[in-house]
């Protein structure tokens, strides 16, 4: 029995050589998701003190974060999905912080950069939020006083990997690891 | 009142070769492809560092002597000048019965600012600031640096200072030097 004039040994093996393979690549949505995710994080700069300087630095062409995909700085917290808190966070400050972090949509992620933002840093007094954890749930420390631009990408290329990881977690993804919040009335 | 100076000239309106916006566009133009022949600035950052220098204030760490012995006596120096106070020391005796030495020794590295306070406080030379300045971490806790893995960062640090050589009551090595102070000693 012969088919388009071949013998059996003679037809080409499609199990081995899958045409289709070769112009088609096969992945999980959610990881299709998270890739473009995690090369695309638009920081909201909530920059409130001297590490803003710093923040700004790793925009600039020097360190250029444009190469991470992160150079797309919102200042509207609905564009942005990534908040960077540098600076002190003062009790006055924490609402508006608060605020802006409840006004992004998920997911999203925080980095507390520098030792203010952390944990408080020098000032354990009273006008100042000891660590911005305290108020929004934090991803990524970033020590320093400020932390160098260096730092500060280190940071950005741990959330990537956060964003990945959270994708293959699966359960977590649409809520990027923060509890999913409760809808009154239902 | 006469007019004072000149009168300021400002540009009437704009022609029909200015009313198509072409000059500008391509004055813009000429300014983006002058600074596509300059040198390049960006630092490709994770392939390429700064060769920062020698005392540069990065993270503090503990050192050992050259025979492996941790040189903190727990004197608290640190704990006290640290502005921040993110250093937390408590003592120990140690079985030469001179020196006491630390049982703990935290570092939170969220608090720290890298003042360098602590180096140039301490009278036994055994804490110091390390070129490291791209941690990242993933929570607070983490963030605590215990008395090993501070003494892992240093490493081994030789220099002019051996208190154990002339200060212990069993190892004493020349005649003259027991239980003399520090000022005899030298």
């Amino acid at each position: 029995m012969t088919e388009n004039g071949l013998t059996q040994a003679e037809r080409p093996q499609r199990e081995e050589t899958p045409a289709l393979d070769q112009w088609v690549m096969t992945t999980r949505l959610a990881d299709y998701v998270a890739w473009g995710r995690k090369n695309s994080l638009w920081p909201m700069p909530m920059g409130l003190a001297c590490c803003a300087i710093e923040l700004m630095a790793m925009v600039a062409p020097r360190y250029d974060v444009a190469r991470f995909g992160a150079e797309a700085l919102r200042f509207s917290p609905r564009q942005a999905d990534l908040m960077i808190v540098a600076g002190t966070v003062t009790k006055k400050m924490a609402p508006a912080v608060k605020r802006i972090f409840d006004q992004m949509p998920e997911p999203k992620w925080v980095i507390s950069m520098g030792a203010c933002a952390s944990s408080g840093g020098m000032f354990r007094s009273y006008p100042v939020v000891q660590g911005v954890d305290e108020i929004i749930p934090v991803d990524v420390y970033i020590p320093g006083c400020p932390p160098r631009p260096e730092a500060l990408i280190e940071g950005i290329m741990l959330v990537q990997k956060l964003v990945e990881e959270r994708a293959r977690a699966g359960r977590e993804k649409a809520h990027a690891g923060h509890e999913v919040p409760a809808v009154a009335g239902r | 009142m006469p007019p004072v100076g000149q009168p300021v000239k400002r540009p009437g309106p704009p022609g029909l070769l200015g009313r198509t916006y072409l000059p500008s566009i391509l004055k813009g133009m000429w300014i983006t492809l002058r600074h596509m022949f300059r040198p390049k600035v960006t630092m490709q950052y994770p392939e390429e560092r700064w060769q920062v220098p020698e005392n540069y204030r990065g993270l503090p760490a503990l050192v050992r002597d050259d025979q492996g012995r941790v040189k903190c006596v727990a004197c608290f120096l640190c704990e006290y000048v640290c502005p921040p106070k993110a250093i937390h020391i408590e003592a120990q005796e140690i079985d030469t019965g001179v020196e006491k030495g630390p049982r703990v020794f935290d570092i939170n590295m969220l608090r720290c600012i890298m003042c360098g306070y602590c180096e140039e406080v301490c009278p036994e030379q055994a804490i110091f600031l390390t070129p490291e300045y791209t941690t990242v971490g993933l929570s607070r806790k983490e963030m605590i640096y215990d008395k090993e893995r501070l003494l892992k960062m240093g490493g081994t640090r030789t220099d002019p200072i051996k208190k154990w050589s002339r200060l212990t009551r069993s190892g004493a090595q020349a005649p003259g030097m027991t239980g003399a102070g520090r000022d005899a000693a030298r």
